[in-house]
């Protein structure tokens, strides 16, 4: 009971910081999607980090780590630390002097402009908005599944639960439809109230605290498994491979070996089992192979994606000054390093931890995503696992509501504003807009998230992959004053293309080691995107000269090379 | 010194790489945290550092005095 309290007082917190947060909107749509182009250093910082941290971060990082090893920290948060910032500084604050100059809202805005085409944006409107949807999704599903895990036995009154083993949900546990409708309204009331300016306050907020729970989940969690030296240990005795990134014949690998036993189990009692009562065929365990070195190089590829995402660019215009900008592209690499080293760490502990001979996570557990959850609920007191409950859903709705807010400006600014109404819709009118479509969006993203798509790190890889791939397409806009139309037709079309059909190729996410000439399917998109827009913008005819005086003042002649 | 900021990143990028440590899982700094676990927290703590020498050396010109010169997005057919 202890945890669902501390859930409901931490949800309720956040509320009151959305109806604080909220007496300070001043009606404009400007002031609802870009807070006015006010938010300083500090709450910049944060509402960035926070926005892209998402499960990934406390779920993803323990879960992936108890399945392949530590070298999951160098593939996807030291990459981050670096690129995240390369794009923060490279991409980020020249969009938002372009924002500021030109007035834009979105990014579909400005990609209108700087290539002079109406159209494009009409293609990038279902892509962006497309490869959002399953980031939303990670979240949604994220937080319904943790509610559910760590408030078992919380309200046996009122739910019964059902049946049993890892989908089966425990008796007294909020249901995972529950938890996730009641992670959608919070996010969707300060959403809906305080715009910008609310996710920005919560962000900064939500960082804060996992970031802080992380480290004291951290610290409690080692100190129950004997001490961090002693858990290190159990790894190096029982799963060494953890703690590299390969795999060796001799390797123990004893949780591997358990996974296999269960399966060796559950396929005698489903060939016994009589033809027409046998359920889903058991699927054996993939055993451990490591990590290429191809592999580990091409993930730097993922973090591109930050550049654009379409809610990261909301958030850059609201900074209020270049300046705004300095302290997240340097503080950006340390705040990854604090969330994720300890997750890292506490996944690997996972994979061979004992307490008195008992294993803290059963042998034949086969859910890497409920790792972490599994070890606070089991591990920490009810208070603790109330609190990094919240620090989880914290990480989750930091995101949430910034995408939520994102695809609400994007259908308010780039399709109603555009083409129906044009200019002559009033500020209430389009704050009022932007409103109705957060609520649609919210809805549509919960009724999504019951159907339980694939898993939730495979369906955020797959989004950051489409986004990564549309990186050259904002880069070269920037930076190359020949990219043309064309060229950033060719760009789009070629990620689109190449997205559905390795998406395919993967079994729509289901082969999780899907690799391209052993490379990520992203490195193979990204490349082929930026050639196409390459190729393709020097075939074609240069973008006008009033187009490149705008974007490129210090031009000499139109169009004139690189 | 722009262009060594930007060589130290590339260099930071290649080191990323962490060849050495790739099959050391018997290495524990401070006996806990595995080598190849470590060498990559610092490599984030380099990030930090080597962005913030960008953002005095390499800071882009002209974005300070950032004017608006229209109040929405325009577009053209």
């Amino acid at each position: 009971m202890t945890p669902l309290l501390i859930i409901v007082a931490y949800l309720s917190l956040l509320l009151f910081l959305g109806v604080v947060s909220s007496r300070f909107f001043r009606g404009t749509a400007a002031d609802y999607f870009l807070a006015s182009r006010g938010i300083g250093s500090f709450l910049l910082v944060m509402s960035l980090f926070g926005t892209t941290m998402t499960a990934f971060a406390l779920i993803g990082a323990s879960g992936e780590s108890f399945a392949v090893g530590i070298g999951v920290y160098g593939m996807m948060a030291s990459w981050a630390g670096i690129i995240h910032s390369a794009c923060f500084f490279l991409v980020g604050i020249k969009l938002w002097s372009f924002g500021k100059k030109y007035g834009y809202t979105t990014q579909i805005q400005y990609f209108r402009d700087r290539f002079e085409s109406d159209k494009l944006g009409l293609v990038l409107f279902p892509i962006l908005v497309g490869l959002v949807i399953p980031y939303l999704l990670i979240g949604v599903m994220g937080a319904g599944v943790t509610i559910e895990k760590v408030t078992a036995g919380a309200l046996p009154s009122l739910f019964a639960g059902s049946g049993s083993g890892p989908t089966g949900v425990a008796a007294g546990a909020v249901p995972y439809w529950l938890g996730s409708a009641v992670i959608c309204m919070v996010v969707l009331i300060y959403v809906f109230f305080s715009g910008v300016r609310g996710t920005a306050w919560a962000n900064a907020f939500q960082t804060i605290v996992f970031i802080l729970l992380g480290i004291v989940t951290f610290s409690v969690i080692s100190d129950k498994l004997g001490g961090a030296e002693k858990a290190s240990a159990m790894v190096q005795e029982e799963n060494p491979h953890i703690f590299r990134r390969t795999v060796r014949p001799d390797d123990p690998m004893t949780r591997h070996h358990g996974l296999e036993q269960a399966y060796e189990r559950k396929m005698a009692a489903w060939e016994a089992a009589p033809e027409s009562e046998r359920g889903k065929q058991p699927k054996e365990p993939h055993k451990p192979r490591g990590i290429s070195q191809l592999q580990f190089l091409t993930y730097m590829f993922i973090p591109l994606s930050v550049g654009m995402f379409p809610h990261l660019f909301q958030h850059w215009l609201t900074a209020k000054s270049a300046k705004s900008f300095r302290l997240a592209v340097i503080a950006h690499p340390l705040l990854i390093m604090l969330v994720w080293v300890p997750c890292v760490m506490l996944g690997a502990w996972a994979t061979s931890a004992y307490i008195a001979g008992k294993p803290v996570i059963p042998l034949a557990f086969s859910n890497p995503n409920a790792v972490l959850g599994k070890m606070v609920a089991d591990l920490t007191s009810d208070a603790l696992s109330g609190l990094l409950t919240a620090g989880i859903l914290a990480a989750i709705m930091s995101s949430l509501d910034s995408q939520f807010l994102c695809i609400g400006s994007i259908f308010t600014n780039d399709i109603v504003g555009h083409y129906v109404q044009h200019d002559r819709l009033s500020d209430r009118q389009k704050v009022m807009i932007g409103r109705i479509f957060v609520v649609v969006i919210v809805l549509i993203t919960y009724l999504l998230a019951q159907t339980r798509p694939g898993g939730v790190f495979t369906l955020g890889v797959w989004c950051f992959s489409g986004f990564a791939s549309l990186f050259p397409l904002v880069f070269a806009s920037v930076y190359w004053r020949r990219t043309t139309k064309a060229g950033a037709y060719a760009c789009v079309i070629t990620t689109a293309v190449l997205w559905v059909y390795l998406f395919a190729q993967s079994g729509y996410g289901a082969n999780r080691e899907y690799l391209v000439a052993g490379m990520m399917p992203v490195a193979v998109m990204t490349g082929a995107s930026a050639l196409a827009l390459v190729v393709v913008s020097l075939m074609t005819q240069p973008p006008s000269s009033s187009t490149v005086a705008k974007f490129f003042p210090d031009a000499q002649g139109p169009s004139s090379g690189s | 010194m722009k262009y060594v900021v930007y060589g130290l990143i590339i260099i930071l990028a290649i080191l990323h790489q962490d060849w050495w440590n790739w099959d050391d899982s018997d290495t524990l700094v401070g006996n806990i945290v595995p080598i190849g676990l470590a060498y990559h927290a610092c490599v984030s703590i380099a990030a930090a550092i080597l962005w913030a020498a960008a953002v005095k050396f390499c800071w882009p010109v002209g974005v300070d005095e950032v004017e608006e010169v229209a109040s929405g997005g325009s577009s053209s057919a």
